[in-house]
């Protein structure tokens, strides 16, 4: 493992963790992005802004969500004490609506009028619907052609809230096309709208921004464990990757802690050698959305296609400061196939009585594999990072 | 003063616009390039820029997003690319610059693209999605191998940028014509010329030439009242699609179409 310096202060002024970050974008998005730079380093600092965000992740989310001891599963896999981090439990059902949120009060502090975002299992698209629907904003959501299909239901509920749903028809038809899709709106339409990214991806500073916007979950666990277990640090902390931004939110605030081991699990869909999204098992540098981070490309430089039963992990790239936080050691990360997703849903269905997104599902799968050989007296948490119900159609099919 | 500038330069001498086309490598066919490069450069063209397919172009509308992923579907690599414009260059005098995104060049080695693009004849490189800066891995190759690093300005652009972007551009500066995505539908002209003008006041060390949404001859006529030159397209890789979906026309007469398009639209650039 490599020294990684602390404190943890990543990304730099540049907004690079490492060799990776940075802003790879046309240059009619640099004044753009340099104002929300500003605009975000003022409103960190400021007390209104802080009560404002703290304000509604209390009343409106539902914040703090709760730390629930998962007994049965702990018994069942027979190692370490096992806690669950319910983002499942927060409005709108998964951990986006923390960072959607936090992004809209920066675009209303910066005078926008219009909201945009991407989506890929349709959780983010849904929480940038619901915040637009709370502010009272026009909203478009990009959404894969195949995703739209795949998860209905959160097509469905965005329309209700109000969101215009536009298909991305080019490529894949996935996350990956509704992100350059997106992008080219901002493009097309900076000077008034605001793009609400929904993960740690994209050029700075939106890794660091969206990853802040996170950090409640793993202050709250800190809290919560220091309450309950009379310690503040977690032995093993374990989150599913896709762009990574639940699993950013519960590892950032013990990044400082070297006893903490932080285990990332990304979808490999059909195994390592079929197809898959194992961006950092089996990726390499590249650019990608406006950041240079670990992607899935062929030998010219090509993006490849990612698949995975979970289409908010169905994306061939990944957030930056995991490509540096991979590199560095800090961070492990395993992958999980479609299959053993499933078996996470049915594992944590049957013991717990929670049944979790197909994403959330992948993280429940690394932790079965790795569980059983923790001690008893080590203290292990999930990000629970969603609910199942939008994948009910997929995991019936499955099963 | 490099070769492209100075070519530049002896147009401007002569009281005549520059006239830049595009097209994308490997479209409609692998082997289509070589004969359309010919087609454009006897239609007058002042500068080819061919572009380096990638399979997600953040800055192109339908147009060249469709021609990447036809030529990549056709199989073009990054040397044929270069084997493309190392045969161009070798049998003409009009600049050819490359156009694509960081990852393929990155993918394919910072250092050595710009090597091989340098002996390919390559005189400049425009990559949308590098920024200007000087220390970038980007820069510092394209120094190292004489090659030019076309830079971009947008209506976005404020002055203390303009003013940096000047210094690190070589060859000309590349200025959007709207906020918006290669092939937009530009409205009215008269916010674009006003845009022009008061770039060019700002941007003093290099010509300003002007691209995105620029269709025909008489776009392009006015728009090089306000600026050095125009690149043309999408419109051009639209007319290079439709001819080669026509299949009552043979390679010959595509080519002549190519020919007198191009030549349409230098007239534009002519007093």
């Amino acid at each position: 493992m490599h020294a990684t310096a602390l404190p943890y202060t990543l990304p730099d002024a540049r907004g690079y963790f490492g060799a990776f970050g940075g802003a790879f974008v046309p240059e009619i998005l640099v004044p753009a992005l340099e104002d929300l730079t500003r605009a975000f380093e003022e409103a960190r600092h400021d007390p209104a802004f802080q009560a404002c965000y703290h304000g509604l992740l209390r009343d409106y989310v539902g914040r703090p969500t709760a730390l629930t001891y998962a007994e049965r599963l702990t018994q069942h896999l027979g190692g370490g004490r096992i806690y669950l981090k319910r983002e499942d439990l927060c409005h709108t059902g998964a951990h986006k609506i923390n960072n959607a949120i936090g992004q809209i009060l920066l675009a209303r502090r910066m005078g926008k009028t219009r909201i945009i975002a991407e989506t890929g299992a349709g959780q983010h698209g849904v929480a940038t619907a619901t915040v637009c629907a709370r502010f009272g904003m026009p909203c478009v959501v990009y959404m894969g052609a195949e995703d739209m299909e795949r998860q209905r239901l959160n097509v469905q509920r965005m329309r209700l809230l109000g969101a215009e749903v536009r298909p991305a028809t080019s490529g894949s038809q996935t996350l990956k096309d509704a992100t350059n899709e997106a992008i080219r709106d901002w493009v097309t339409n900076v000077r008034d709208t605001f793009y609400i990214i929904g993960s740690v991806v994209g050029p700075h500073p939106y890794p660091a921004m969206v990853r802040d916007f996170h950090t409640i979950i793993g202050r709250e666990v800190r809290a919560q464990l220091e309450e309950k277990e009379g310690r503040s640090t977690p032995d093993i902390l374990v989150a599913c990757v896709g762009g990574g931004s639940n699993a950013i939110g519960l590892f950032h605030p013990f990044l400082d802690e070297p006893s903490v081991r932080c285990i990332g699990v990304e979808a490999s869909g059909e195994g390592l050698d079929g197809r898959h999204a194992a961006t950092l098992t089996l990726g390499s540098p590249g650019i990608l959305h406006g950041a240079l981070s670990y992607l899935l490309q062929d030998e010219e430089g090509q993006v490849q296609l990612a698949h995975s039963i979970s289409a908010g992990l169905d994306y061939p790239g990944v957030g930056p400061e995991h490509a540096w936080l991979k590199e560095s050691g800090r961070v492990e990360y395993i992958p999980a196939t479609d299959a053993e997703a499933l078996e996470g849903v049915k594992l944590l269905s049957s013991t717990e009585g929670i049944i979790p997104a197909l994403e959330t599902a992948h993280a429940v799968a690394g932790l079965a594999r790795f569980a059983p050989s923790t001690r008893p007296d080590e203290l292990i948490v999930l990000n629970c990072s969603g609910r199942g119900d939008k994948d009910m159609a997929t995991i019936a099919e499955a099963l | 003063m490099s070769r492209l500038r100075t070519h530049l330069q002896s147009l401007l001498d002569r009281q005549e616009k520059a006239l830049g086309l595009f097209i994308t490598s490997g479209f409609p066919q692998r082997q289509a390039t070589p004969d359309l490069l010919r087609a454009m450069d006897a239609g007058g063209a002042d500068f080819i820029e061919l572009g380096m397919p990638f399979s997600d172009p953040l800055a192109e509308g339908l147009p060249i997003q469709r021609s990447s992923a036809r030529a990549l579907a056709g199989g073009i690599t990054m040397k044929d690319t270069l084997a493309h414009a190392a045969a161009f260059t070798a049998s003409s005098d009009t600049p050819l610059l490359l156009m694509g995104y960081g990852n393929p060049v990155m993918r394919y080695g910072i250092s050595n693209f710009f090597r091989d693009a340098g002996s390919s004849g390559v005189q400049g490189v425009i990559l949308p999605d590098v920024l200007p800066d000087p220390d970038s891995p980007f820069f510092r190759a394209a120094a190292e191998h004489g090659v030019d690093t076309v830079c971009l300005v947008s209506p976005t652009t404020p002055t203390e940028r303009l003013e940096r972007i000047d210094e690190l551009s070589s060859g000309f500066v590349y200025a959007v014509s709207v906020t918006g995505v290669t092939g937009s539908d530009t409205g009215d002209q008269d916010p674009i010329l006003d845009y022009l003008r008061r770039i060019r006041s700002t941007i003093r060390r290099n010509p300003v030439l002007v691209g995105f949404g620029i269709r025909s001859a008489a776009n392009v006529r006015a728009m090089v009242s306000a600026a050095d030159g125009a690149i043309v397209g999408s419109a051009l890789v639209d007319f290079v699609g439709a001819l080669w979906d026509d299949p009552t026309l043979g390679h010959q007469d595509r080519l002549d179409a190519v020919t007198a398009f191009v030549a349409d639209l230098k007239a534009g650039t002519k007093r």
